[in-house]
């Protein structure tokens, strides 16, 4: 099962990997925080009009999918080698 | 020709449409030519039947009645698939290489292959995606009598409900052609998918077409748009932060838990790359979809009078303008959103429902009849796929008739999301915690599902028609903590969000709890080490591989073959080997060979080598089948092993019986011989005493010594003939037990001295050959009978030793609470056949050496009896020899 | 000097009884009382007569009987034979063996005398 480590020179590219899968991690997090701050205006007791409030939701919309893909051109959803060893969250137990 | 029947042709032209997509892709598949059926883009567009005809009708209702909550329901979808790399690439990784058909069937397999979550996760899918299907059907028929508003011509079709009889019997027929073609192992719709993907090009286009005419044609530009908003009854941004959350996460758990969207998302895929497309595709298609939902509302609710149903603003407002093209091509574009959704929630419901109720209940009514035929199976599937498609959108169709179809579209949406929600827990915990167990999932999606229909799904049908206004105001039995929108006194949140939230939570910490609690089956703890740490057990480029089996999957069936104890001590030793503690070791060629050979020992070479190779996921067959296979081989050596035990034991009895009908026989011919023994030990002296008392009575004159010689020969016999007659009754007495015994002390050299001089052992042929020292044993018993025995055995001696010089040994050896006393002749010996039956009654070694009546040695077999000592035999001694074996120790034996 | 019998028997009480009535009744006796070389004796004495015992150290008097049958030269030699054992089955093999006459101990002398002129009548 286990597949031959990669040559050095591939060090690099393998790094940029895995910070790019972080970025790809971090994607929905940031979507998730953003789409929650137009709550803060109304819990204030600010009230903003309807279509700025859109304006900022789709705004962000074309934000993230934008962000995800350029993330995409990088990502290779298929690890490499070594490529898991790092993520907690499929090492559980 | 009036606009419906324009509708129905253009509906019957669309269909038809679908119908020749759907079969070339199945064709070009077919033929191998469908590398453009495989582009990531379609996966995406089939991603699109998330958005129903709910969204694309009853998102502009919703946004007209609330704003912009209807966003929520995209928003969620949109981060779940953004970040793809947390959960889509690990469910579709699982789902590829563990060949799940569905959200039940993940559910199951995770869980130890439990058919009871399976057959559970299935029933919740039913129940929350039944009312989904009512709506898609409304949406339709609502749309057509928009037209036949306009129109006011009678519809053809009568009314309303046959009108939805017939979409659903439509789609039902549409699903049944292309849903159940095949019965490819991987469970994939190239016809279907394409099918989808044009209508989520046709709904988006639809879409898009109205936005742009009310934006640009009614409302006058984007910027007076933007104004227009603002000054609508929904010009305002008044979130509720619960909802505006809750229906985040809600949106996001459905994306995952929805059967229709785990068949697109992870059954229908091709290849895992495609996710990569999908992560920006896909997002960009959901915020075009509901881009221009709020314009549409505002202008909907501006220019429609106030009574017109917001759920159809996107059909109603191109009419009232005049538009009745673009009318159409929206009214295409909702019957698309509908019929799509429905065919594929009809697939992922059908093969749920066939693969854990249907084909289990088959299975299990087939059982009494006998195997299985192979062949058989497959068309039952089918057919069990069919009626459940079939079953479904009756059940859909049922819902919408029941209902009345009134209720806002929107609500039944959101009621269906958060059931279908309650998988989730158990779906990511077993994805992410291999500590999960099938106790915890079950406890906490029932919970979470009676949560669901106390709080949500039933109080929906309004007060008093399931709950009664008395269980509203006062909750379940009178208990103010069970009112069903205020459960545990919390009053005050909005209903949906109360139930999603007590479900959602409850479902998760019982989850939890009860897991962490249980301790789950081998097959569970396999299973969850296989999706947990899928990365590392499924190769990146492979396709579909059967169970990809790892040293526990090989362990569990080398149990079932070799036995548990043979089994744990075999991979104990070859861990050792490795150099690993415990029982699994690393599944490496070598090991793998000795694994095979052992097994091949058990079910044959070619078998073992299938069966290894199938368990380490090179081969098509599940884990299940092999097990199963294990089991029968299990089954059929223990039968085996109970057979050969059976006939040892037979084989054992038959000796057993042999040796004693052996005895019987010998003892019946002995007995037979009884009376001819009897009569020939009695009438030889009689035959002398006779011929004698005739002679001295016939003959006149005889000589005086010759009369003396005569009347002593008559005496002589006339004691012989007493002898053997009282040798018999003593005989009788001893058997009897009667025997009246005369303890004494003595020593034994004494007894063995007075039975040589009673036979003139000593004065005759024989030489006796004896050890006085050690003869000088002091013994407690009864002397003469003792004294009988030994005479006994020196006299057969005498009779018997065929030797040239006849020789006697008399040893004695002491040995502390016993004697031993050995009386060896030199002579031929008791040939073996007659050693068993020398100690009874008339056995008399052969015919040819007669002598005694033959009851000599039964006497002293019942006098040692007598005397708590025993004779027997000693074979292998040179000659004749008899072991007398005496207790010295005082014993009141005698009674 | 009388017609010759020969006696095979082994209990010497037995053979005393039967040489005494014989010779007193003018036979002339000889004797044997092993079964294992009777044939021997039997060729050597050639006697008139012969009376056999069954049961008889070394060889069974049904044996002897039973190859004396068989012998061309002493085929005809008339047998009285005496057995303790007086039971049917033992007449039955007697006379399979091809005895001429069959009597069971304790016998009558006079019984035995009558058989035997019987057997062997006077010239």
């Amino acid at each position: 099962m286990r597949r031959p480590r990669g040559p050095i020179f591939l060090e690099r590219r393998s790094y940029r990997q895995r910070r790019l899968r972080d970025a790809a991690r971090f994607l929905p997090i940031l979507g998730a925080g953003l789409w929650m701050v137009p709550l803060l205006f109304a819990l204030d007791g600010v009230s903003s009009s309807t279509s700025s409030v859109m304006l900022y939701v789709f705004g962000v919309w074309v934000l993230l999918a934008g962000l995800s893909a350029l993330l995409s051109l990088g990502l290779d959803p298929q690890p490499g080698p070594g490529d898991e060893s790092a993520p907690s969250d499929e090492r559980a137990d | 020709m009036g606009i419906f029947n324009v509708l129905i042709v253009v509906c019957l032209g669309y269909v038809a449409l679908l119908f020749i997509v759907a079969f070339m892709a199945e064709r070009a598949a077919a033929r191998g030519q469908s590398s453009w059926l495989r582009s990531p883009f379609i996966y995406t567009l089939s991603l699109s039947i998330y958005c129903t005809a709910w969204t694309f009708y009853g998102a502009v209702g919703y946004a007209a009645r609330s704003g912009l909550e209807y966003l929520t329901i995209y928003l969620g979808p949109t981060l779940v698939v953004v970040g793809w790399w947390w959960m889509l690439r690990k469910l579709v990784r699982i789902g590829r290489s563990q060949r799940i058909t569905s959200v039940a069937d993940l559910i199951s397999s995770r869980y130890g292959k439990s058919n009871t979550l399976a057959v559970f996760a299935t029933l919740v899918a039913v129940i929350g995606t039944t009312p989904y299907i009512a709506l898609q059907l409304q949406s339709v028929t609502l749309s057509f009598s928009s037209f036949a508003g306009v129109e006011a011509t009678v519809p053809p079709f009568g009314d309303r409900n046959a009108m939805a009889f017939w979409v659903a019997g439509g789609l039902a027929f549409f699903t049944i052609l292309f849903g159940t073609r095949n019965l490819d192992a991987n469970e994939r719709h190239h016809g279907v998918v394409m099918a989808i993907a044009l209508e989520a090009v046709v709904k988006l286009v639809a879409l898009i077409a109205v936005g742009i005419f009310v934006i640009w044609g009614l409302a006058g530009g984007i910027e007076a748009t933007l104004a227009k908003i603002d000054a609508s009854p929904i010009g305002t941004f008044t979130p509720s932060a619960g909802r505006w959350a809750g229906l985040t996460f809600l949106s996001a758990a459905a994306f995952l838990t929805l059967p229709r969207m785990f068949q697109v998302m992870v059954v229908e895929n091709e290849d895992e790359r495609h996710l990569r497309t999908a992560s920006w595709a896909f997002p960009t298609y959901l915020m075009l979809m509901s881009l221009f939902v709020v314009p549409i509302a505002v202008v909907g609710l501006e220019l429609m009078p106030a009574g017109a149903n917001p759920d159809l603003f996107v059909l109603t407002l191109p009419l009232s303008q005049g538009r009745e093209g673009l009318a159409m091509l929206s009214f295409i574009g909702g019957f698309s959103s509908a019929t799509s959704m429905v065919i594929v929630a009809a697939i992922a419901l059908s093969t749920m429902v066939s693969n854990h109720i249907v084909m289990p209940i088959w299975l299990w009514l087939k059982e009494d009849g006998g195997t299985v035929v192979s062949g058989d199976v497959r068309g039952i599937v089918l057919l069990s796929r069919r009626v459940s498609i079939a079953g479904v959108l009756a059940l859909g169709y049922l819902y919408y008739r029941i209902s009345g179809g009134g209720a806002a579209l929107a609500a039944i949406g959101l009621i269906s999301f958060a059931g279908l929600a309650q998988v989730l827990p158990a779906m990511v915990g077993g994805m992410f915690w291999r500590g999960a167990t099938r106790a915890g999932a079950m406890s906490g999606l029932a919970v979470g599902f009676f949560l669901w229909l106390f709080c949500l799904l039933l109080p929906s049908f309004g007060e008093g028609v399931v709950l009664s206004a008395e269980t509203f105001q006062n909750g379940l039995g009178g208990l103010a903590w069970l009112r069903p929108q205020a459960l545990f006194g919390i009053t005050g949140m909005d209903p949906l969000v109360h139930a999603v939230m007590w479900s959602m939570s409850l479902n998760t910490l019982l989850f939890i709890f009860v897991s962490l609690l249980t301790f789950p089956s081998p097959l569970e703890r396999l299973q969850g080490a296989q999706f947990v740490n899928v990365f590392q057990h499924s190769g990146a480029t492979q396709g579909w591989s059967g169970g990809v089996a790892q040293s526990e999957d090989l362990m569990v069936m080398a149990q079932r073959i070799l036995g548990g104890p043979e089994a744990q001590s075999f991979f104990q030793a070859e861990a050792t080997r490795q150099g690993l503690a415990g029982f699994l070791p690393e599944p490496i060629p070598d090991f793998l060979q000795r694994l095979e050979r052992k097994l091949s020992g058990s079910v044959g070479s070619a078998t073992a080598h299938a069966m290894v190779a199938q368990t380490m996921g090179r081969a098509t067959v599940s884990v299940d089948d092999l097990l199963r296979v294990a089991d029968e081989t299990a089954q059929m050596m223990e039968y085996q092993s109970q057979l050969e035990t059976k006939s040892e034991e037979l084989a054992r009895t038959a000796r057993q019986l042999r040796a004693a009908n052996e005895k019987l026989t010998q003892l019946s011919v002995q007995k037979d011989a009884f009376l001819s023994q009897i009569s020939h030990e009695l009438r030889t002296p009689m035959t002398s005493i006779r011929a004698f008392s005739e002679i001295l009575r016939d003959t006149d004159g005889l000589q005086q010594d010759a009369l003396r010689k005569y009347a002593g020969i008559i005496h002589t016999e006339a004691i012989r003939l007493t002898r053997l007659l009282d040798d018999l009754l003593d005989l009788s007495v001893l058997e009897n037990g009667q025997v009246n015994l005369n303890q004494r002390d003595g020593v034994l050299s004494t007894v063995i001295d007075h039975a040589v001089a009673a036979t003139g052992a000593g004065a005759g042929r024989m030489r006796i050959r004896r050890t006085a020292l050690t003869e000088a044993v002091p013994i407690h018993t009864d002397l003469d009978r003792l004294a009988q025995v030994f005479i006994n055995l020196i006299a057969n001696a005498q009779k018997y030793c065929d030797a040239e010089r006849p020789e006697l040994t008399i040893t004695v050896q002491n040995r502390g609470a016993s004697v031993v006393v050995d009386f060896i002749d030199n002579g031929s010996g008791v040939p073996r056949e007659a050693q068993a039956l020398i100690f009874e009654k008339f056995a008399r070694v052969s015919e040819q050496k007669a002598g005694g009546a033959g009851l000599g040695l039964a006497i002293c077999r019942e006098i040692m009896a007598r005397l708590s000592g025993s004779i027997t035999y000693l074979p292998g001694q040179g000659g004749a020899a008899f072991r007398v074996t005496l207790r010295t120790i005082r014993t009141n034996a005698a009674k | 000097m009388g017609k010759q019998v020969l006696v095979i028997e082994d209990e010497p009480n037995i053979i005393e009884a039967i040489s005494f009535i014989l010779m007193r009744d003018g036979w002339s006796v000889a004797t044997h009382s092993n079964g294992q070389d009777a044939m021997q004796v039997i060729r050597a004495c050639r006697p008139d007569l012969l009376i056999l015992d069954v049961m008889l150290p070394g060889r069974s008097g049904y044996d002897i009987l039973t190859e004396l049958r068989e012998d061309t030269d002493l085929g005809r030699l008339p047998v009285l034979m005496l057995t303790a054992r007086g039971q049917a089955k033992d007449r039955e093999m007697a006379e399979k063996a091809g005895v001429s006459r069959f009597m069971t101990k304790p016998f009558s002398n006079a019984e035995v005398l009558e058989a035997l002129r019987q057997l062997v009548p006077e010239e």
